[in-house]
């Protein structure tokens, strides 16, 4: 990767500019740089992109599987609350000799992380889904497959979802502990610019991470205003 | 796994500035300053906004926000600003402490504001002033959930904790961190090991203070059904006034 030099250090020999006086906020870096902001942000967001798809079919049949057997539940409600709680570094550390130096131990680290998530916001989801739903569809002849799929899915969706959110968020946040396996999307800019002191390359790419998350924070709300039509005009 | 063992049994892994001890004692130190500051500021202000029924969009949307910024992020932009901050001690607490705020913030709120109304309603009858309402009502119905806000925020710093390491700062981070730089898979397992049973211990030594917080406040609720109002209206004023803090309280917000 590019190491962006020491601005400071030339201020006597070049123009007079934004890089040179190390300003936070400058355009030129971004001008400058873009080729390397973007590939940036693209790693970032395969990161995302991949950790939520995998957590979701992960997730799924967890939840499924929790919400309709009691040692199911305890186990994996259990083992969530330990692999929350494991701090982001400590975690990315202890996958280092299992899963090897690379961008999947971030990826099944992001993953475990998001699954804590999701599989208790799907849980809550399908406990919240009414009795009188249920009795009514069973009562119609639908079969265990045909209730999960059109009954207590659908109505779990809200719940669920905000987990989904919250997963997505952190994701996007944590993605940047992976510059230690120089797989941190915007956070190996971040840690470039610590290490050569570049004020601007750790501002920007912030910035970045945030927008980012906020971005997908309101793709998945409208999202799920699209999968839960039923809901349109309710509160949030 | 025998490096790992190999790198605990070696007595030079636990001393001197840099050793597992050290370390250990100043994640501890940082996270306890960093939450210290966090409660100082985020309980009085969610307590007060609280009992205004004021600032709800704030106080229950700053952990979305917090959750965005990442705690890498932060903490560069802090050892990178000016003195007084820079790689040293009160950038890394008072970025900490930026991060420890939301769940306190939101706790402290949503339990002002979710003490029983017509507790609040009886106090206020008996002519409490705000200030009175805050402290013998509000506050001892609102301290089950605090103390879970607190559980969640002393996970959270000491997690955030590692990540000072990272950037030049101490704590046990700064164990994995040289284990990345130099290589050494062992020292990196270590020291995330006692990362993670830190935290562990937090949750679960939180946890127990914090449910014997909910078990003494049950007891309260339980003395607060609407049939016992009225048979205690005549007691209560004298033993509000008389009894300590904590049965004071159960008095009053009946």
């Amino acid at each position: 990767m590019q190491v962006a030099a020491s601005p400071v250090l030339h201020s006597g020999s070049v123009a007079d500019n934004c890089l040179v006086r190390n300003e936070w906020l400058c355009p030129l870096y971004v001008t400058t740089r873009s080729d390397q902001i973007l590939a940036a942000l693209q790693e970032h967001v395969t990161i995302l992109l991949v950790t939520l798809v995998v957590s979701v079919v992960v997730a799924l049949p967890l939840g499924v599987l929790a919400h309709r057997t009691a040692w199911m539940r305890s186990l994996v409600l259990g083992a969530s609350t330990v692999v929350y709680t494991i701090p982001s570094l400590a975690m990315f550390s202890l996958l280092l000799p299992v899963v090897g130096f690379d961008a999947s131990t971030v990826v099944v680290a992001l993953v475990l992380y998001s699954l804590t998530v999701l599989v208790r916001g799907l849980v809550a989801g399908l406990d919240a889904v009414p009795t009188a739903a249920v009795d009514a569809a069973t009562g119609m002849g639908y079969g265990r497959w045909r209730l999960l799929r059109e009954v207590e899915l659908p109505l779990a969706l809200p719940t669920a979802f905000a987990s989904l959110r919250i997963a997505a968020v952190s994701t996007v946040a944590l993605t940047t502990i992976g510059f230690l396996f120089d797989s941190g999307g915007l956070g190996n800019l971040i840690y470039s610019g610590l290490t050569s002191n570049f004020r601007a390359e750790v501002l920007i790419p912030s910035i970045m991470c945030v927008v980012l998350a906020l971005l997908v924070d309101a793709v998945l709300v409208l999202l799920r205003r699209q999968l839960t039509p039923w809901r349109r005009g309710a509160a949030a | 796994m025998s490096a790992v063992v190999d790198h605990l049994l070696d007595p030079e892994s636990w001393s001197g500035p840099g050793g597992l001890v050290n370390r250990l004692v100043e994640h501890v130190g940082i996270s306890a300053l960093a939450l210290l500051l966090a409660v100082v500021v985020a309980v009085p202000v969610g307590l007060w906004l609280g009992h205004l029924g004021r600032g709800g969009f704030v106080a229950l949307n700053i952990g979305g926000f917090g959750r965005a910024v990442p705690t890498f992020a932060l903490l560069v932009v802090f050892v990178l600003l000016p003195a007084p901050f820079g790689a040293n001690l009160q950038s890394f607490v008072l970025a900490l402490a930026l991060f420890t705020v939301p769940p306190l913030l939101t706790n402290t709120w949503t339990g002002v504001r979710e003490a029983d109304r017509a507790a609040v309603d009886a106090g206020r009858g008996l002519g409490m002033s705000g200030w009175q309402l805050l402290r013998r009502v509000e506050l001892p119905l609102a301290t089950p959930l605090m103390m879970s806000g607190l559980r969640l925020a002393a996970v959270q710093v000491v997690a955030t904790t590692t990540v000072i390491g990272l950037v030049g700062g101490g704590s046990l981070g700064r164990i994995i961190n040289q284990g990345f730089v130099s290589q050494d898979q062992a020292q990196v397992v270590v020291g995330a090991v006692l990362v993670a049973l830190l935290a562990l211990a937090t949750e679960l030594g939180l946890g127990v203070v914090e449910r014997r917080a909910a078990r003494r406040s049950s007891g309260r609720t339980r003395s607060q059904e609407p049939e016992e109002v009225d048979d205690e209206q005549g007691r209560r004023p004298d033993e509000a006034g008389a009894g300590t803090s904590a049965r004071g309280a159960a008095q009053a917000s009946r």
